[in-house]
């Protein structure tokens, strides 16, 4: 499943649409813990979380997630916002918990 | 073939640019035709220490000097220094104050995590001095 799919399917509030919607999601992630999440996220995957800070987005970047999903509702902060359209991270939103959210994306991948 | 030398001044208490740094490796690496897996390791090695010099230590400078076969790091502060080394290289072990783990920091992952992802680390510490450390990921 590519990250575009997952912005097309709308499922998603589209908070940012960064520049890589042909890559591969190679399986969601759930954490939220930005220290963990930096050893532990494996290349493109579509991270789902609560945490929405600057941080979060670098760590996307330098652990090499795909997308970032907020779940629960959570927004990304105003300088975080700003951090995504500088770094073309895509980042999208929903009301669904995390576990429900990174499911969905698991089942579409795995059909 | 001398090897290419990058320094990067990173401040104390700023996270506002923490990561600014090792994004900034990552990019450069990416157009030397680094490999994607060599390139990830530098960039959660390198982030992890620039994290704990914004939150530990008063600042200090990152240099990072590249070859055909090494990627080093060496990041040098004037922080405080780390009493025991044992226990910080311990996973879940954590000394960072309350406002770094309400942005989702602290877990005590951050030393471990550098040795997880690089080749070689090394770490020279003095109390009320600083810290250095030197981490090598190698290359083919």
């Amino acid at each position: 499943m590519k990250v575009q799919q997952l912005i097309d399917s709308g499922r998603f509030r589209v908070i940012n649409e960064g520049d890589g919607g042909e890559r591969e999601i190679t399986t969601p992630f759930c954490c939220d813990l930005l220290s963990v999440a930096m050893g532990r996220a494996p290349s493109g995957c579509a991270w789902v979380t609560v945490m929405g800070n600057m941080n979060t987005l670098a760590v996307a970047t330098l652990a090499d997630a795909a997308c970032v999903i907020m779940a629960e509702g959570t927004e990304l902060d105003e300088i975080a916002v700003k951090k995504a359209k500088d770094q073309d991270i895509t980042v999208l939103g929903t009301e669904e918990p995390v576990f429900e959210a990174a499911l969905w994306i698991w089942q579409e991948m795995h059909g | 073939m001398d090897a290419i030398v990058l320094k990067y001044p990173i401040s104390a208490d700023d996270f506002t640019r923490a990561g600014e740094a090792s994004s900034d490796v990552k990019s450069k690496l990416k157009q030397m035709g680094v490999s994607p897996e060599a390139v990830r390791k530098v960039a959660i090695a390198m982030y992890e220490g620039e994290i704990n010099m914004v939150i530990h230590a008063k600042g200090g400078e990152i240099t990072v000097e590249i070859t055909p076969e090494n990627i080093r790091m060496i990041l040098a502060d004037v922080g405080p220094g780390i009493p025991d080394i044992d226990l910080a290289m311990k996973a879940g072990y954590s000394t960072a104050p309350d406002e770094v783990r309400s942005l989702g920091f602290g877990a005590g992952m951050g030393l471990p995590n550098m040795k997880k992802y690089t080749d070689d680390m090394k770490i020279e510490t003095e109390l009320g001095v600083g810290t250095t450390i030197t981490m090598d990921v190698h290359l083919a």
